[in-house]
């Protein structure tokens, strides 16, 4: 699961967090007492719709501002590990 | 009363009479800043010398004589997980260390809009995971009536803000009870809007079918003063409705008479803590008085609101929160292959409780167990929604405490997640259906902590919660008090 979840934990974690996830999976099996054989899933509160627009560009592209967050860049461009053997 | 005590509204006729200059309350405001947030920790960035900027613009408008906009030259703190062009944004996340937005969310260009003075980003639990603020990446903050106590959370920064007089109003965010929590906790008024009233835009996500953008304030008047601000729909945010925004000042009339209070006994059921029920008991019996017509009802499935909504929050969160992979912001740790770097930068990015959730949800979004979680949670949360929908089909409001109890003491929840996750069992059913709701302070515990009364409304109708939060606040006075600091 951690694999699944991209993150490196250390033995010790991984220890403490399969005891607490055990617990509150324990806890969250209470949602079976209850009968929804019937009942429709619900994802949002208010109903949303398909918002259409036309494809256009209404901003200005903003390289400088986006690029000073990165952790490393090569020229106008975001430098990322190698991805393809 | 010193400047830093006055409400918005008091500040404002102030500001518009010339009696005070906005440079001159900014000023008060960022040295009462330095003088007490070492005892506090409120804040994660304090931007004084933009906030003196926005001050002095403040008072070029105001010499103009053009001060309808009743936000002008008022200081303002913002929860750090609203994008603030030029303004570090962290999410009190080491993930997100250094990170500097390239643009305003849409609340706070609103604010900045209303001529609002930006002081500074407050602390917060970690993307928003935490009942405590003790979740933070940075530091804890503390409750400004006992510095023993937590202020709440996870928008623990703006309320403590608001109540140490470090700031006049605030910006949180709500996912399932972060902003009334902590409005509770530390006797102030904060309101969690309706789902959609609020553009999300420039919010950092944790659920985004439960996160709304809230006010947090000294009293009712100044909640509606700052909903009217940020409130109304935005076209980049696909969820935020088009849906007309009243006047939330008109509907502070003082009259409750004849509007029906549903009061869910399933809330008052065992676990609150004796002065909190009654407290409350006393709020409902304060609003009979004033005309309101009180009836119990009843709200059968309260108790699987919990369970629900950590697997639904705790599914959004894990499937929001892969963006942070340390490829275009924040750190990126060394490793050998592209995988390794995500899972090294993800895990020395991430604190506790954010790793936890990310399992949780990661677990009950995968193949096999998807249908027996996540799905049976969405259906559980149709059948919540139904309950409250019900209820307040006979009902204009539905009132209780804001929380079972008041504010724990630091360190003592951490070592219990799932108990922690229960302290939100009055909060959460809330979010799960849309409404909106309000916690203003109705009393004090014996160790002088303060209580908050939670305020629930139909979908839309925030008039008729701050109606009934101003008739109460009108009629008592706890929101005067002030923590001695």
């Amino acid at each position: 699961m951690a694999v699944l979840a991209r993150l490196d934990l250390t033995p010790d974690e991984q220890e403490q967090l399969t005891g607490q996830l055990d617990r509150i999976l324990d806890y969250m099996d209470k949602l079976n007492e209850l009968d929804t054989e019937s009942v429709e899933p619900m994802s949002h509160a208010v109903d949303v719709v398909n918002v259409l627009r036309p494809d256009r560009a209404v901003n200005q592209p903003r390289t400088e501002d986006l690029l000073r967050n990165a952790p490393a860049r090569d020229d106008d461009f975001l430098s990322v590990p190698k991805i393809i053997e | 009363m010193t400047v830093h005590e006055l409400t918005l509204h008091e500040l404002h006729d102030r500001l518009r009479s010339r009696e005070l200059s906005a440079v001159g309350l900014a000023e008060a405001l960022f040295d009462r800043i330095e003088a007490t947030d070492g005892a506090i920790g409120a804040y994660l960035a304090v931007c004084r010398e933009q906030g003196m900027e926005d001050a002095r613009r403040a008072d070029a408008q105001l010499a103009t004589g053009d001060a309808d906009s009743k936000l002008l030259g008022i200081p303002v703190a913002l929860k750090d997980v609203l994008l603030t062009e030029g303004v570090p944004t962290t999410c009190a996340s080491k993930i997100l260390k250094g990170f500097t937005p390239p643009y305003d969310g849409t609340a706070v260009r609103r604010l900045r809009e209303a001529g609002a003075v930006l002081l500074g980003k407050t602390n917060m639990d970690e993307f928003a995971m935490g009942s405590s603020t003790e979740n933070s990446g940075y530091s804890i903050t503390r409750n400004p009536w006992n510095p023993d106590h937590v202020p709440g959370g996870s928008s623990g920064g703006s309320a403590a803000a608001v109540a140490a007089g470090q700031c006049v109003a605030a910006l949180g965010t709500d996912t399932g009870g972060s902003i009334r929590q902590p409005a509770s906790f530390c006797g102030i008024v904060g309101l969690k809007p309706t789902y959609g009233r609020v553009s999300r835009y420039g919010v950092v996500a944790y659920a985004s079918s439960l996160d709304q953008v809230g006010p947090m304030t000294r009293d009712v008047t100044d909640c509606a003063l700052v909903l009217q601000a940020i409130a109304g729909h935005d076209a980049a945010d696909s969820t935020s409705v088009d849906a007309p925004v009243p006047d939330y000042a008109a509907a502070l009339t003082g009259d409750v008479k004849g509007l029906h209070i549903g009061v869910p006994k399933e809330y008052f059921a065992a676990g609150l803590q004796p002065e909190v029920e009654r407290a409350a008991r006393q709020a409902i019996a304060e609003l009979e008085k004033a005309g309101a017509v009180v009836t119990e009802v009843s709200l059968p499935r309260n108790d699987y609101a919990v369970a629900a909504y950590y697997v639904i929050a705790a599914a959004e969160a894990s499937s929001n929160l892969a963006r942070y992979d340390g490829m275009r912001y924040g750190p990126r740790a060394e490793a050998e292959d592209l995988t390794s770097t995500y899972m090294k930068s993800r895990a020395q990015g991430f604190g506790h409780e954010v790793k936890r959730r990310i399992m949780l949800g990661t677990y009950v979004l995968s193949a096999g167990y998807y249908d027996a979680y996540y799905l049976k949670a969405q259906k559980v949360r149709t059948l919540l929604k139904q309950d409250m929908e019900a209820v307040l089909e006979d009902c204009d409001a539905i009132v209780a405490p804001t929380c079972p109890t008041t504010a724990f003491k630091v360190d003592e929840m951490t070592h219990d997640p799932l108990q922690m996750y229960l302290s939100d069992i009055l909060t959460i059913s809330v979010n799960l259906a849309g409404l909106p709701a309000l916690s203003v302070p109705c009393g004090f515990d014996d160790a002088g902590l303060p209580i908050g009364l939670q305020i629930i409304g139909k979908h839309f109708d925030e008039a008729t919660v701050l109606r009934l939060g101003y008739a109460y606040e009108q009629a008592t006075e706890w929101h005067t008090r002030r923590p001695e600091i």
